[in-house]
């Protein structure tokens, strides 16, 4: 499918990535190969995106400061600063 | 605080066509949605500032969906990313008239919605059963896989397999296919009769079925059955995965491995209820052990002024959640109070006293309620997915428990959900059991309850105590005495 809209970038820990617009920031970091982006408690585990729609919470993610966002619900805007932990 | 005369929770199929029909019969409607469109699941698609060439072809039917949600946006309030985490009735007399009040978030503000009646569609969400390494990046939902697609136009992997069981995998496998993946198969843990003889073409969507078979066959996707994804391996990323051929009670016989970057895996839905429950709505048990509200002919839950359409009223699919979206629309605006028409004597008995015309829709209905009954019978999940799981395996993924403390706790004596996640912390993080609770329920010896989630998204503490009713006093503003006397009140 043609996307006539022209990407913007956010930074993931100070590296750049392409988002297209309306796109939510675990769309964006899983189409740009960025698979995880949190460790879990416990086990260290790396985890993104699994149930895509809000509810399973394991995309958590800190975007312009703020903590455990749900990346697979939080639109990306130009400039948004996202760190991985 | 406005008063409306019905709020709509759910801004997908059954909650647009609920909300379009009371307001085209006269009702003073809002509308509440998480999402930033309107459209739930099925119709997620992409926003119009993509300007994507093509944003309907990974559905049926998003034009007209869409057509109706800007009739809806003329004659209705639609409040769209207001989350809502909890719904009241409200006792008071002041409050007869708007005895309901729906609280939202929005940006992690509070809002409050005071309405007459309430119509709750608030869909489904993908059931997962867990397998070693489900918990790996690169193992998403069916649904997430789905999502990411419909809504942000990316293709979830380059080498992906599709697997779980019922007929959602079919559309999720030929949308990947279409947009440019790879699938490397569609492995369908039950049934023997391919796809050919899918139960889709025998039970009168051979048009649908067609189309996704015609998709899978154009670039030679195989379609296996009783062959499913029984574990997921890799570092930090999915590498490849074990593939099993199953006995009928999906126990392995047999097992090879396929290397992929994406699994794609489902294995139905459970129906969102949490809202329903808050309001003390019966419940029932659906063909596939799913909790689901009961209803009535006329889509009216147990607790007067209170109707629900679409999942929570049993997984149905989009069409048959907006035929029972528009039977509710119709009853709520023939229903006492506010400012619809009084029924009129002799209304149709078909159509459940709903008025000329809901005939069709309560016969719709019930076609298409005996459709989802045969697909939950075609493909129910068998008991052999325990045997899968190792030591461990998380279940709960959130509170990373292995199977081996879920079974300590029923060692303990624990027979439920419930004892099980409080002996093994099963089911107690972020997501509250919404991915793990159907297994646990199942390890434990039970049928899934429904839920009981007093908030049903997650909620600031400071978002709390800015939503407190305002005959509740802001502790911060009492005096230091009355705070003393107030603890020791307890």
């Amino acid at each position: 499918m043609k996307v006539g809209a022209r990407p913007f970038e956010i930074t993931v820990d100070g590296r750049p990535v392409p988002v297209l617009p309306g796109q939510t920031l675990g769309a964006a970091l899983h189409a740009a190969g960025i698979r995880s982006w949190r460790t879990t408690r416990f086990g260290g585990r790396p985890r993104g995106l699994f149930c895509g729609i809000g509810v399973c919470f394991d995309c958590l993610i800190t975007v312009n400061g703020r903590a455990e966002q749900r990346a697979c619900l939080v639109e990306a805007a130009p400039g948004d600063e996202v760190t991985t932990s | 605080m406005t008063c409306y005369d019905l709020a709509v929770i759910g801004g997908g199929p059954a909650g647009v066509a609920g909300a379009l029909t009371a307001a085209q019969a006269g009702l003073r409607v809002a509308l509440l949605d998480g999402g930033a469109r309107l459209g739930g699941q099925y119709f997620r698609h992409p926003p119009a500032s993509l300007q994507a060439s093509d944003p309907g072809a990974f559905h049926h039917g998003l034009d007209r969906f869409l057509r109706q949600g800007a009739a809806l946006a003329d004659r209705a309030d639609l409040l769209l990313g207001h989350q809502v985490w909890t719904v009241e009735r409200v006792a008071s007399g002041a409050a007869e008239a708007a005895p309901f009040r729906v609280h939202a978030l929005r940006d992690d503000r509070p809002v409050v919605v005071a309405a007459r009646r309430l119509l709750v569609a608030t869909g489904a969400h993908d059931r997962p059963l867990p397998f070693p390494g489900w918990d790996l990046p690169g193992v998403l939902t069916a649904g997430g896989a789905q999502a990411l697609l419909k809504g942000n136009l990316v293709v979830a992997g380059r080498r992906v397999v599709v697997s779980g069981t019922g007929p959602f995998l079919l559309p999720v496998a030929a949308g990947l296919a279409s947009a440019g993946a790879r699938v490397l198969g569609v492995y369908e843990a039950n049934g023997g009769l391919g796809l050919a003889r899918h139960p889709l073409l025998a039970l009168g969507k051979a048009g649908e079925a067609a189309g996704y078979g015609l998709a899978l066959a154009r670039r030679r996707v195989p379609y296996r059955t009783r062959q499913a994804v029984v574990a997921a391996h890799g570092g930090d990323e999915l590498t490849h995965v074990t593939v099993a051929e199953l006995d009928r009670d999906w126990h392995v016989r047999a097992t090879r491995t396929v290397e992929c970057d994406t699994l794609a895996v489902g294995y139905g839905f459970t129906p969102q209820l949490e809202l329903l429950t808050q309001l003390g709505c019966d419940t029932a048990h659906d063909l596939d052990g799913s909790p689901v509200v009961t209803v009535d002919a006329a889509q009216r839950t147990s607790v007067p002024g209170v109707w629900a359409a679409g999942e929570p009223t049993g997984v149905g699919g989009a069409v048959l959640a907006e035929v029972e979206g528009r039977i509710a629309g119709l009853a709520i605006a023939r229903s006492r109070g506010g400012n619809a028409p009084a029924p009129s004597p002799g209304a149709g008995v078909g159509g459940a006293g709903l008025g000329r015309g809901a005939g069709v829709l309560v016969r719709r209905r019930a076609r298409l309620r005996g459709f989802a009954r045969a697909l939950l019978e075609a493909y129910p999940v068998r008991d052999g997915w325990r045997s899968w799981l190792a030591d461990d395996t998380l279940v709960c993924r959130c509170e990373e428990v292995p199977l081996s403390a879920v079974r300590e706790a029923r060692e303990l004596g624990a027979t439920d959900a419930r004892s099980v996640k409080l002996l093994s912390r099963a089911g107690m993080g972020w997501c509250q059991g919404r991915m793990c609770g159907y297994a646990v329920a199942c390890l434990a010896g039970e049928q899934p309850q429904q839920p009981r989630r007093p908030i049903a998204q997650p909620i600031t503490l400071g978002a709390l105590q800015k939503s407190a009713p305002p005959d509740f006093p802001d502790p911060s503003a009492l005096k230091h005495d009355e705070r003393i006397s107030d603890d020791k009140s307890r």
